[in-house]
């Protein structure tokens, strides 16, 4: 049995070599179709895995609450000098720290607009006085050197940490742990670098746009120097801001109270601020989010990626039946000779199954160069899961017996004594 | 040489025809291509079977080779009844007992002489042992055992027939059906196969040829004439094997 499959497949690879160039042609439907599926999977999984990579670092159990400028204070200009007041309070920071339940940490930041310079190398990164257990709650890796410490916040000294990206800007060609580094107009000692990472929002979609240059140094350091008040110099108009806290990052003990305490943060903050001037990012439903969105875009795939493997389907029964037609009269000999109507349906079936398997091999050789195309060009991380070009081919296979049937039918039903006459 | 008795009594009943007829309906009208007609093939016979158009001689061969059915009477080949059997017995049946030449050879074009001459056995679920050396043999006996490699396109018309007429021999059938098989073919060409034919009548293979032309008619033993789906004439000819004294009369082709 298995000897006259195997002999019915050579067979049908010789009749499709007959018709080289149009058996080529039909292949390419599901060769497209495979491959555009394993390519679209791999890609969509590279993405959704680096954004869920980005969400799980800003650490799965936090709650971020942070100030942002409540837009239409802007539409009040004109004096030279006036003073906004936005965004989080100490009260608020107080308020978390007492009252919500099943926190383990909380660290508030404070951002300063500030300029760092080493000798004529500037940079305008994200100054954040923190507290040193920061590192701990953000998941921040230290490079070299240490990150900030509980001496350095009671010393109130001038000391920074830098991050890679900000430490090769300025010291390209050295180390910079116990340098000086002036930020705004004073010098900090640098005692540490981390590594760097991007800042992420509320919007998953532009996580990782942004950059990180940052500097961190002790919040009481910041705090006496640089106090509530910034100043921003903007066309022309001094403009002052007033801005108790950034940032605060909450930690939450238990993953599973995330939402609770993300909801009570909600709760607390609409009563107290009079303006939106904040928002809340919960790593974990954005997590969640990430998620129901890759699930969303697999099925958008998944349609298309159905509908170019059916018109590919399509193709090969097409040229299945024309081929019937057309080999009416081998039809005719066959069933003379002694071929019952199982045996053709098998040949035509085998045919057909070879030409989509063909065009699923390829296609599957296809989708994999693909992401690593992608890869390379466009530096686009993408994931090959191994059971995609299986699930792939396993269709391709489905197409053939599936578009095959019909075509094949078709031939074993004729009349062998008309087929036998057709010219 | 052929010394089979004149009247066709004392051998075996290879293929027999009782009260068979077949009827198709074209538009308002019925055609009888077989009426009412009995028949017995026996076994190392040699019919030519002759007629004008429409005389039924076709249906008659379709009938025999089991590729159409009767729309009455019994039709047994080796004395079992084929009309209770399936399509598929049908086509085992052709696979094991029945061997096909066809005016323009119908050789598969994808397959070379040695696959063509084993598609018979192709379809039979078990191969018999050494099939393969048996379709060599019959190359070597039909004059192509060097071209075995050979695609049908690389063959002249009287070669491809030879290697039809090995595929029929393949499964060494009870019988074998020739239609119009020297039709394609020059004169020279035919007489060639005309003599492998009777070679075959002589070493007692049982033979039905449907032919239009009055030479290869007269060259088979026998002679059955058929007129409006009845036989008009039964002639012996009692032709030897070594073939007619007749002139060679150029076959042209033409649909039986």
């Amino acid at each position: 049995m298995r000897g006259t499959l195997m002999r019915t497949v050579r067979l049908g690879v010789g009749s499709l070599m007959l018709h080289k160039l149009r058996s080529m042609l039909t292949t390419l439907g599901v060769l497209f179709g495979v491959s555009s599926v394993i390519a679209m999977l791999a890609i969509g999984e590279g993405a959704s895995k680096k954004a869920q990579d980005q969400i799980r670092a800003l650490g799965s159990q936090n709650v971020i609450l942070r100030s942002i400028k409540p837009r239409e204070d802007f539409a009040t200009g004109g004096q030279a000098t006036r003073v906004v007041s936005y965004g989080l309070l100490n009260d608020d920071l107080a308020r978390v720290e007492k009252t919500f339940p099943g926190v383990r940490r909380v660290v508030p930041v404070r951002e300063i607009p500030l300029e760092v310079r080493n000798q004529d190398r500037a940079l305008n990164p994200r100054v954040m006085s923190t507290l040193p257990i920061y590192r701990d709650v953000t998941g921040r890796v230290v490079s070299e050197g240490r990150f900030l410490s509980d001496s350095d916040e009671q010393a109130v000294a001038n000391v920074c940490v830098l991050s890679d990206e900000v430490a090769r800007y300025l010291y390209p060609f050295q180390s910079p742990i116990g340098e000086k580094v002036k930020i705004g107009a004073d010098y900090y000692v640098v005692v540490g670098t981390t590594l760097s990472r991007k800042r992420l929002g509320s919007d998953p979609a532009m996580a990782g746009e942004v950059s990180a240059a940052e500097v961190f140094i002790p919040l009481e350091t910041g705090r006496k120097w640089y106090g509530d008040l910034q100043v921003k110099i903007r066309a022309g108009s001094r403009e002052m801001e007033e801005v108790q806290l950034h940032e605060i990052v909450i930690e939450v003990a238990a993953a599973e109270n995330v939402p609770m305490v993300a909801a009570a943060a909600r709760e607390m903050l609409s009563r107290n601020h009079r303006q939106r001037d904040y928002e809340i990012v919960v790593p974990l439903e954005l997590l969640l989010q990430a998620e129901e969105t890759k699930r969303t875009f697999n099925i958008v795939l998944g349609s298309i990626a159905s509908i170019s493997l059916l018109v590919g389907g399509i193709g090969i029964m097409n040229v299945m039946l024309a081929t019937v037609t057309e080999r009416t009269r081998e039809i005719g000999i066959r069933r003379a000779l002694g071929a019952k109507r199982r045996h053709i349906v098998t040949q035509f079936l085998v045919e057909t199954v070879v030409l989509s398997v063909g065009g699923g091999v390829l296609g599957v050789i296809l989708g994999l160069v693909i992401p690593q195309y992608v890869e390379y060009a466009y530096d686009m991380p993408t994931i090959v899961t191994p059971l995609n070009p299986l699930i792939a081919f396993g269709i391709s296979v489905g197409i053939g017996i599936v578009f095959g049937l019909y075509p094949a039918w078709r031939a074993a039903n004729m009349d062998p004594v008309e087929a036998l006459r057709h010219e | 040489m052929s010394s089979r008795p004149l009247v066709h009594t004392a051998a075996e009943p290879v293929a027999d025809l009782e009260h068979v007829s077949r009827v198709y309906r074209m538009g308002q009208t019925d055609v009888r291509a077989l009426d009412d007609f009995s028949f017995t093939f026996r076994q190392g016979e040699y019919w030519a079977v002759m007629g004008s158009s429409g005389s039924g001689k076709s249906t008659l061969l379709n009938i025999l080779g089991c590729l159409d059915r009767p729309n009455s009477g019994t039709y047994r080949v080796r004395g079992e009844d084929t009309q209770g059997l399936s399509d598929d017995d049908l086509s085992e049946l052709r696979s094991r007992h029945l061997g096909f030449v066809f005016q323009n050879y119908n050789l598969l074009p994808q397959l070379n002489v040695l696959e063509n001459i084993l598609v018979p056995i192709f379809y039979q679920d078990v191969p018999p042992p050494g099939i393969e050396e048996r379709a060599k043999e019959l190359a070597r006996r039909v004059g192509l055992g060097t071209r075995l490699e050979h695609r049908p396109t690389e063959l002249s018309g009287g070669q491809q027939q030879r290697v039809a007429i090995a595929r029929a021999l393949i499964n060494d059938p009870a019988l074998i059906l020739a239609d119009e098989a020297t039709g394609n073919l020059d004169s020279t060409t035919a007489q060639e196969i005309l003599a492998l034919l009777d070679e075959l009548h002589a070493e007692g293979k049982t033979i039905v040829l449907v032919t239009h032309e009055p030479e290869v008619g007269k060259r088979a033993q026998h002679l059955l004439r058929l007129k409006d789906g009845r036989i008009e004439e039964v002639r012996h000819n009692r032709a030897p094997s070594g073939g007619p004294s007749s002139s060679n009369t150029a076959g042209t082709g033409g649909a039986g």
